[in-house]
């Protein structure tokens, strides 16, 4: 326990994951501090969402290590469910339960793992309704919900935990454009309260404003990583150069058809940059 | 001369219903009434029938059906599980049985039941006597169909029910206690009501275990007025009789779909 503070969040090294044949995470290290958020982008394909994974065990890691709060995650020991009890995930598609209500959604596990009472599971529920701006939706179904709702409640769900890591797998892929804000609202307030947070994600902008740092992965391995402004603003690899002029200018790649071969400079003079993706 | 769209359209509409009418006219009038409600509607038998039919006969129908049923449901339910193990034996056994129980006959299954087992034990009796005999008779069979079906919506719930269950700490039993197995049988209400339906038509077999006149269920008192009466009117009481039960039935079914839309 004494170790737990000094160590980081999340601790990986050297981690490998096939799945059959097909490598997916070739060597991985990487961590996470206490208090940090790290948002991990790359194209699809590139891992991101296995590594994530990885780090709360939904996948195997077929090789290495990974620490989460000091436990090793790894050791084919591990009590996982009550290491998982520290770490909040939260899905691309919400993954509510469909037949709980929103509030029972939310206090579930807090009584079958956490066994509270149902006066304080509600109690705790009620306040991180309030948190993500959901306070009258309590009793409705999620089906009811618009998705940013459902995974604003999402997120509610895991808060009610009371976990010391969030993981974000694409949390915002799924939704309308016009949704897609009051979910980033509710989690850069939530990195604002001082959560650890890993978040793979395509919102550059999120992990401009937001991040600490952020990890640029590509076919398996972290290409580079460093403060935002740095990899955002000024990458120093031809993979991520490419990466963010496809992902930040993605008409012009269209209009020259071989998406592949990146041009030189990510910002091609002349076009016009949208104001939300300048760096 | 040549007809616009909408002649068109209301002549073919006249047509079919013409058709309609002319086919019941054809049976209304082409049958012999007066014998056929003589073998079918004596109004005499009908009321020897009441109330025993109602009091005895249905509800032992009704009982059996239940039985069979719970029998079914829970054996069914741990057939399913078995067959989605991580444990390759379990995965035999509950495939081996679903596909011995699905061919054979429910009555060849209530008569092994019925006679076997008091000749394998027979210190032992069946608990429930004869209902206890068709119960699990008719679940042995009943719980080859729902395994399978109980099996497919289980993996009908999607994948990330389980992973957003144990992300929250659950254990694989309680993330599959509470969270999938209970959407898994809202998926399937509508294949189990079919299930339950069958049943109880099926309790019709009880009378190979040798019914009493506390015991007889409808076809059996129904049959058993044929031979007394030498008229088919039981039959036809008998017929009504099961739907009293099949039809609330399927409407209360439709009601509990209903609710659970929402909840989907």
């Amino acid at each position: 326990m004494t170790t737990t503070a000094s160590r980081p969040a999340i601790e990986i090294r050297d981690l490998h994951k096939s799945f059959g044949p097909l490598q997916v995470l070739k060597g991985i290290d990487f961590e996470v501090g206490q208090g940090e958020v790290v948002c991990v982008i790359g194209p699809s394909g590139s891992g991101k969402s296995t590594l994530l994974r990885c780090v709360d065990l939904l996948e195997e890691p077929t090789a290495g290590r990974i620490w989460v709060n000091g436990v090793e995650m790894t050791d084919p020991d591990v009590e996982v469910d009550a290491v998982r009890r520290g770490i909040g995930m939260v899905f691309q598609s919400f993954n509510l339960f469909p037949h709980l209500t929103v509030l029972n959604n939310l206090t579930i596990a807090q009584r079958r793992v956490l066994r509270r009472g149902r006066a304080e599971a509600e109690r705790v529920a009620r306040a991180n309704l309030e948190r993500v701006g959901l306070t009258d939706k309590a009793d409705v179904f999620p089906a009811q919900l618009s998705g940013g709702q459902q995974q604003r409640a999402a997120i509610a769900r895991s808060l009610s935990m009371e976990p010391k890591v969030m993981l974000f797998d694409e949390p915002t892929s799924a939704l309308d454009p016009e949704l897609v804000g009051d979910v980033l609202t509710v989690m850069r307030k939530l990195a604002e309260d001082g959560m650890t947070m890993m978040v793979v994600t395509h919102e550059m902008a999120f992990a401009r404003d937001v991040a600490d740092r952020v990890v640029f992965m590509d076919g398996g391995v972290v290409v580079e990583q460093g403060p935002p402004q740095e990899v955002l603003g000024a990458p120093k690899h031809e993979r991520t150069r490419s990466f963010l002029s496809r992902v930040l200018d993605p008409t012009r790649v269209a209009q020259l058809g071989q998406t592949d071969q990146a041009p030189e400079a990510p910002e091609a003079p002349g076009l016009p940059a949208d104001d939300r993706h300048r760096l | 001369m040549k007809l616009r769209r909408r002649q068109r359209e209301r002549l073919s509409l006249g047509l079919q219903y013409l058709v309609f009418i002319a086919v019941i006219a054809a049976v209304l009038f082409a049958a012999d009434w007066d014998r056929l409600a003589d073998a079918f509607f004596r109004v005499d038998i009908i009321k020897s029938m009441f109330p025993t039919i109602i009091t005895v006969a249905l509800r032992n129908t009704v009982l059996y059906t239940l039985g069979a049923f719970a029998f079914g449901l829970v054996f069914g339910t741990i057939l399913a599980l078995m067959r989605l193990s991580r444990v390759a034996p379990y995965r035999w056994v509950a495939t081996a049985y679903i596909e011995l129980f699905r061919g054979l006959p429910a009555l060849l299954v209530l008569f092994l039941v019925g006679y076997g087992i008091p000749i394998a034990f027979p210190e032992r009796e069946i608990p429930g006597g004869v209902f206890g005999s068709i119960a699990i008779g008719l679940g042995l069979t009943a719980a080859a169909y729902m395994a399978e079906t109980i099996r497919a919506g289980i993996q009908a719930v999607p994948k990330g029910q389980m992973e957003a269950a144990r992300t929250l700490g659950m254990s694989h039993f309680t993330a599959m206690r509470t969270i999938v197995i209970p959407q898994a049988f809202r998926i399937v209400i509508p294949p189990l009501t079919n299930e339950l339906i069958l049943l109880t038509k099926d309790s019709s077999l009880a009378y190979v275990l040798g019914v009493t006149a506390q015991t007889i269920e409808i076809t059996k008192f129904g049959r058993d007025m044929l031979n007394d009466r030498v008229n088919a009117t039981p039959l036809l009481v008998a017929g009504l009789a099961y739907l009293i039960i099949t039809l609330p039935l399927s409407q209360v079914v439709r009601r509990l779909e209903l609710r659970y839309a929402k909840a989907r």
